[in-house]
């Protein structure tokens, strides 16, 4: 079907008083954003609601991009026609035709008269159009109270909107626009969902990945600046502090407790992350825990390492179970980098059996006894390389302009 | 010397030469090491099986190397024969196809399979009605050529593949499109085909490389074990300079297809013309066909004899295929066909590409005329 507008609603952000204003100018910018590829489209703003009006652009392919757009609940296509009754019931009977009915589709009509010179009331337009259509439509049940089928109609001076599909968008808040937090961004399938989740309820994110080179490859490197990439596409652009972590790391095989080693790591990463943190204003730090996914994720283990960090940790998927998290990768894209098959710095020196109940006071007692330690951790901050990345950052493009000569193809 | 054998293989590309030099004096590296030079291989490899893909229009993931149509075609019926056992053990194909096809169902038949190989027409054609009537429940693999490399014939394919998947939706599919590339429309999707073999050295590329399209969703059972290239499909290191110079040689090939249809095809109808306004010489590709290959007879003179006395007039034609003009056999393809033994036993192909031109076509037509007219009284009746 060929429509004339869409109608976007914004959600719960409405509730939210005085910074309603903010919010909804964040996701007008957002919206603005994807509907760059659409020039022809033009935005109309209205109390918790925006307006597209297509002038010809491709509706389904918007409705798409704005399915990304953080803050926006749902997505109505509308028609418009003239203010008139016979236009009307006219437009709502063609609206009806392209819709998929079945025997017994239960119906109603929701008129709002919006435009007060119009002379006939809401409840009036509830019958003068409900009945021809009736008429028109066997197979068409009327039923007030939760009906299959709601054909809203509102009545503008400047002319009707029909409508009556509601589709559901993404949710949450605006982008950015409840602060900012540190991102924990391995190559997993779990770090990725979860900084997509924190951004989805409008945390600025910045990633932090962790990398031991020469024991994890260059290509591991690349694969998080991909999966940042793609987080960038909801963002808008994201940065990405790479920390080198081979020093630290390979600090704690030398202590002879190896089944403690990944509870020590993850405890340094917290602290760096913290540092960073504080260096670029974030208040909180993310992570792809999820409760008793591995050893390092029981709650006894979750405890030891989240004492590392005065800041908030926040674990989005912590009771969420494998497939749903795989799910969202899939839906977000993640999902087919993350499964590369790239070792990173969490999978080195794993122990054969790492503990899930790590005693505080070994693990503080080992960390006091590596005197270099604070040393470590300020230098691998120190030497933190930090990039920005947006949809349309190339990774590691002169070695790609080297390598494939395009005369070759 | 004119080269008129295009059918049997084609004069590579100059770029495609270049390419192929360039990339195997640089990148050397085994595309399985981790290292840098590895990891260069492997891109190259990636790039060129996206180009690859695209010229076919179906995913890269979709695209195995393979030596050429021999490998492809044995890898697509014993590996889908043995990969689909379990369903059933009947196979069709047609009594014109390649010997790597042919052969290959001879083997399978040895090994407890059952073959239909479906006739054809006196155009070389096969009817989908035979298809679907063929096809059974324990079909597991229908194998028909695109084009015929003796003749040129074209098979209906949309309406075969349409036969094939009606009759029975869990048959494989594999067409042999070796002899189509590059010189008709490839449709693989209209043609629901499961799996398509292609030849380089037959577009302009290089010897020894080729792709087997593999749709996803169809397993084989791989010929070839050892390294985990091509997903298992095909263990062995990738020929990166070969691939390479291939995928730069499908682009141009498939992007030419179009010039090729009506410039070579101008050239073989008006050859086709000549020979029939030969009365000792009997046509046996037809307008339907594709636009490169000419096969006509001259009953009564063994083949060889036409070939040689036109080597002598530098045109370089070929006898049946060339993978079978050796043995001295008569055609099985212009038997299918319903040909007598002696026009079988006396056929020549001409085959032609974008590199031959209108003179070089002129002296081939002098060239037939002359040895026509010299060896026509020598012709001895019912020779065999």
């Amino acid at each position: 079907m060929k429509y004339d507008m869409l109608l976007l609603r914004f959600g719960e952000l409405t509730l939210k008083g005085r910074n309603r204003n903010r919010f909804e100018n964040t996701v007008l910018k957002h919206v603005k954003s994807v509907l760059r590829p659409f020039p022809a489209a033009t935005i109309e703003k209205e109390y918790g609601r925006l307006y597209i009006v297509l002038n010809g652009e491709d509706s389904n392919a918007m409705i798409k991009e704005l399915k990304k757009v953080f803050g926006l609940y749902s997505v109505s296509p509308v028609i418009v026609c003239p203010s008139e009754l016979d236009a009307i019931v006219e437009t709502s009977t063609s609206f009806l035709k392209q819709m998929p009915l079945k025997e017994g589709t239960t119906f109603k009509v929701s008129a709002r008269r919006v435009w007060k010179k119009f002379p006939h009331s809401s409840h009036e337009m509830n019958h003068l159009v409900g009945s021809p259509l009736l008429n028109e439509f066997e197979q068409l049940k009327i039923s007030m109270k939760d009906p299959e089928l709601d054909l809203r109609i509102e009545i503008r001076e400047t002319g009707t909107y029909i409508f009556c599909e509601v589709i559901p968008a993404v949710g949450g808040f605006p982008r950015g626009s409840n602060g900012k937090a540190m991102l924990l961004l391995s190559g997993g399938i779990d770090s990725p969902v979860a900084g997509y989740s924190a951004m989805r309820r409008g945390l600025e994110v910045e990633a932090v990945h962790f990398y031991s080179y020469p024991f994890t490859s260059r290509k591991a490197k690349e694969k998080v600046m991909e999966l940042a990439k793609v987080l960038s596409g909801y963002a808008g652009r994201i940065k990405i502090h790479l920390v080198p972590f081979t020093e630290i790391q390979t600090s704690f095989t030398t202590v002879g407790q190896d089944n403690l080693i990944i509870t020590l790591m993850r405890r340094s990463m917290l602290r760096i992350a913290t540092m960073l943190a504080e260096r670029e204003g974030a208040l909180a730090i993310v992570t792809g825990d999820s409760l008793g996914q591995v050893a390092s994720q029981t709650l006894p283990s979750m405890n030891v390492i989240g004492r590392a960090t005065d800041l908030p940790l926040l674990r989005p998927l912590v009771t969420m179970d494998k497939n749903e998290i795989m799910d969202i990768a899939k839906e977000i894209g993640t999902y087919d980098l993350s499964i590369l098959p790239y070792e990173d710095c969490c999978t080195l020196f794993v122990p054969k059996s790492p503990t899930t109940n790590p005693n505080l006071h070994v693990v503080e007692r080992i960390e006091a006894s590596l005197e270099n330690l604070p040393a470590m951790l300020e230098d691998a901050v120190r030497r933190t390389e930090s990039v920005v990345l947006t949809p349309r950052s190339v990774i590691e493009t002169d070695r790609e302009e080297e390598t494939i000569q395009e005369d070759w193809f | 010397m004119v080269y008129w054998d295009h059918a049997a293989s084609t004069p590579p590309y100059d770029e495609v030469v270049q390419t192929m030099a360039e990339v195997m004096k640089k990148h050397y590296g085994n595309p399985s090491s981790i290292h840098r030079m590895g990891e260069d291989a492997a891109k190259l490899l990636k790039r060129a099986r996206e180009v690859c893909a695209a010229s076919l229009g179906v995913k890269p993931s979709e695209i195995v190397w393979t030596s050429g149509a021999t490998e492809g075609n044995n890898m697509a019926i014993k590996g889908a024969a043995m990969q689909y056992a379990g369903r059933g053990k009947h196979i069709v194909t047609t009594s014109i196809e390649h010997p790597s096809v042919y052969d290959s169902c001879l083997a399978l038949e040895r090994r407890g399979y059952e073959v239909t190989y479906l006739p054809v027409d006196d155009k070389g054609r096969v009817e989908p009605a035979q298809v679907a009537s063929a096809v059974r429940k324990d079909t597991i693999l229908v194998s028909i050529m695109h084009v015929n490399n003796e003749t040129g014939a074209v098979q209906p394919l949309e309406d075969i593949g349409r036969a094939v998947k009606e009759s029975n939706p869990l048959t494989v599919f594999h067409i042999d499109g070796v002899q189509g590339f590059g010189k008709l429309p490839v449709r693989l999707e209209a043609w629901k085909a499961d799996l398509y073999t292609l030849s380089a050295h037959k577009i302009r590329g290089p010897k020894g490389t080729g792709i087997l399209y593999k749709r996803d969703g169809v397993n084989l059972h791989p010929l070839f074990t050892g390294g985990k290239q091509e997903s298992g499909m095909r263990a062995g290191t990738e020929n990166i300079p070969g691939i390479v110079a291939m995928s730069k040689a499908m682009r141009m090939a498939g992007e030419q297809t179009e010039t090729f249809m009506t410039q070579v095809g101008a050239m073989r109808d008006e050859l086709m013309a000549w020979i029939r306004t030969q009365p000792s010489l009997e046509l046996n590709s037809y307008e339907e066909g594709a636009p490169h290959i000419v096969n006509m007879s001259f009953p009564g003179m063994k083949a060889e004899v036409l070939l040689h006395s036109l080597e002598e007039h530098g045109a370089l034609v070929s006898t049946k295929s060339a993978c079978s003009s050796k043995t001295a056999e008569p055609s099985k393809v212009l038997l299918a066909m319903g040909r007598g033994a002696d026009a079988a036993s006396s056929a020549v192909r001409i085959s032609m590409g974008l590199t031959n031109t209108h003179e070089e076509l002129q002296q081939l037509i002098r060239a037939l005329s002359d040895a026509v007219n010299r060896l026509q009284p020598l012709r001895q009746e019912g020779m065999k």
